[in-house]
């Protein structure tokens, strides 16, 4: 309790645009905000096509109201600050790197592939050192997967180097 | 008497009881392993089900359901993780009469009340489900769209979370499901040129991407982490005594899981704490609660597994979930061309019956599994997150592409995990987002089709009474977490 106390403190003590409730309110307002804009470019449809509302009506009733529940959150924030967040660890930037990395080979190269680079990368960086491991979770396991997904489901991959080689 | 025949179809079906009997492994699995649980594991094993006919898919889910459900208290008492949201209270006692050398005693609590709990919640759900379902006939387009708003207010009151933030996160779900061709004048929205958003953003995608991969990234801040596991010797029934103190808040539990399950957008996880608390108030030992209660584990016990009956209930009879997995169940349930609704009951009786009937036996065979087999599930926590991680990875990468062969719903996968971090990080919960996504065509649909019954007249939907009486009961939704808050308070 008394440590949640010092947390809110130090986040009060923090200028109002470094504080995470405004970090995090203003993110989704601008987001809600570009959304709304993109909203009135939306087809109108002709009044005896209509049926009920327009559909951007629906929508845009829905960004006002986030809109203003978050407006309302940031409000009750200034009286009653959020605790401030431990700093992230660099396991968690490289997870999320990982994430891009995943996109990239799986777009360029192969799915397959992509799946097994992340697997290894993720699992070395959470401090798998192990090389049978290392294989057990970046290639043996995928292999069970793409093969289970594959005969099972039927499912076709994308074609890539290594699905291409399977595939022919 | 037929009903209770069809009820016991699934004993007579060797191939439905073996989908019960890896269903509930599996869903014990789940439930065992902190961070995964029944809602991930229903969303990573819907594409697998195709290979199955609807009767099978929905058993292997809703015994995933009740085993996932009990699974965690394994977790909770051993290592005071919960191994599901919904055991966070089953820490609460749990973890302190293991500390105490307790820990059979603890966890055979644990089944028994889980159990019990379950199959009371199955005999309301028999009960129940078909007079809602009788009701949901008086029901038009303007009554569903009053009873989906109730169920988004109830997301208010969902959790520890600030109520606020749960309904932004509820209010983000209904929009992500307008995203696509509208489905009434086939106008793009948000599609923003991409072909492939023309279909809307999926269910699994979303699902996977929330629960599955911000779970990852939420693993990827703890890998420091050491639990401290208490070693097992074996797991013990309660003795004659244990009962004694027991048995009125294990039936107290389950009544209270049972209603909080029906109640649209609550689960478990609300069900644990209010059978908790109210286990504690009842008790003549109050003081002893959070310090080894064995009535503190059969108060959240008996009422998280109660709650999974509750929760089929509006899930099966009005197509509104009852809890996030019954969100998955739901999405399994049209998959697989099954309209949950009152012409189900009438329509398809033997396929309702043996749901029920499965989820009866799923309850038997968890406590079978539990009573056996904790020590061995009890194991699987020492599987390493540098392993199991990347593992469950590479089957949610593809099993999000199978339903659809696409790519795309593969990147919308990690957005939404990336997404689910930040928003569990600043206190959103990640559930509303899902009830939301679900429910949000049927509010849009039934809205417009309201206006054109009415003529444009927003006032019309006053005039009818079902539509008021739940308008008014979503007030009370919005004002109950004011209350409870102000209640703390004093």
């Amino acid at each position: 309790m008394k440590n949640v106390q010092k947390q809110k403190r130090a986040n009060k003590s923090l200028p109002f645009f470094f504080r995470d409730e405004f970090k995090v309110s203003f993110v989704i307002i601008f987001i809600s905000v570009a959304l709304l804009i993109t909203t009135f470019t939306f087809d109108i449809v002709p009044p005896i096509l209509n049926r009920g509302i327009q559909p951007a009506t629906f929508p845009k009733a829905l960004l006002v109201l986030i809109i203003a529940m978050t407006l309302l959150i940031y409000y009750l924030a200034t009286k009653n600050p959020w605790k401030v967040q431990k700093k992230l660890p660099k396991s968690f930037y490289l997870t999320l790197s990982s994430f891009v990395i995943f996109l990239i080979i799986s777009k360029t190269l192969d799915f397959f592939l992509a799946i097994s680079v992340l697997s290894i990368f993720v699992s070395y960086c959470w401090g798998e050192k192990r090389i049978f491991y290392l294989l057990l979770v970046g290639i043996i396991f995928p292999v069970i997967v793409f093969i289970f997904f594959e005969t099972i489901l039927g499912l076709r991959f994308p074609s890539g180097i290594i699905t291409n080689i399977y595939y022919s | 008497m037929d009903n209770l025949l069809l009820m016991m179809a699934p004993l007579f079906s060797s191939k439905l009881l073996l989908v019960l009997f890896f269903g509930t492994l599996f869903g014990l699995i789940l439930g065992v392993l902190p961070g995964l649980g029944p809602t991930t594991g229903g969303a990573l094993i819907l594409p697998f089900t195709m290979t199955l006919d609807p009767l099978s898919a929905i058993v292997l889910l809703t015994s995933i359901y009740c085993a996932g459900t009990y699974g965690g208290a394994i977790t909770a008492v051993l290592i005071n993780t919960p191994g599901t949201p919904a055991a966070a209270a089953t820490c609460l006692d749990g973890y302190p009469l293991a500390q105490k050398g307790e820990a059979g005693r603890a966890l055979g609590m644990a089944t028994v009340s889980s159990t019990v709990g379950g199959i009371f919640s199955v005999v309301i759900l028999v009960f129940f489900a078909p007079i809602l379902a009788q009701l949901a006939y008086e029901f038009g387009q303007p009554e569903y769209f009053a009873l989906a708003i109730f169920g988004l207010t109830m997301l208010a009151s969902i959790g520890e979370g600030s109520p606020i933030k749960n309904l932004i996160a509820g209010a983000f779900g209904i929009l992500i499901s307008t995203v696509g061709k509208d489905f009434m004048t086939s106008i793009d929205r948000f599609t923003f040129g991409i072909n492939e958003l023309t279909e809307g953003i999926g269910f699994i995608p979303v699902v996977v991407g929330l629960f599955a991969m911000s779970e990852m990234l939420t693993q990827s801040t703890l890998i420091n982490q050491v639990f401290n596991r208490i070693a097992l010797k074996a797991i013990k029934l309660p003795s004659k005594d244990d009962y004694k103190k027991t048995w009125k808040t294990i039936l107290r539990s389950s009544g209270i899981g049972s209603f909080i399950g029906v109640l649209p957008a609550e689960g478990g996880t609300v069900a644990s704490l209010i059978g908790y608390s109210e286990a504690k108030r009842f008790s003549k030992k109050p003081e002893e609660f959070g310090k080894g209660s064995i009535e503190g584990i059969a108060g959240a016990e008996a009422a998280n597994n109660a709650a999974t009956g509750g929760a089929m209930v509006p899930t099966l009879a009005l197509g509104i979930p009852g809890s996030a997995t019954t969100a998955v169940i739901l999405t399994g349930l049209i998959i697989h061309g099954v309209r949950p609704g009152p012409d189900l009951f009438r329509e398809q009786p033997d396929f309702l019956y043996g749901i029920f009937g499965a989820m009866l036996i799923a309850n038997v065979l968890f406590f079978i599994f539990g009573f056996f087999g904790a020590k061995i599930f009890a194991r699987i926590t020492l599987v390493p997150n540098k392993i199991l991680w990347p593992m469950i990875f590479a089957v949610s990468v593809c099993g999000t592409y199978s339903l659809n062969q696409s790519i795309i719903d593969v990147w919308i996968m990690l957005f939404f995990g990336v997404l689910g971090f930040f928003m569990r990080r600043y206190g959103f919960s990640v559930v509303p987002v899902i009830i939301g996504l679900i429910l949000g065509e049927l509010v849009e649909g039934t809205l417009r089709q309201s206006l054109v019954i009415f003529d444009g007249n927003w006032l019309m939907f006053f005039t009818r009474p079902i539509a008021l009486t739940f308008f008014i009961l979503s007030l009370i939704a919005l004002a109950f977490p004011l209350i409870r808050a102000k209640k703390i308070k004093k």
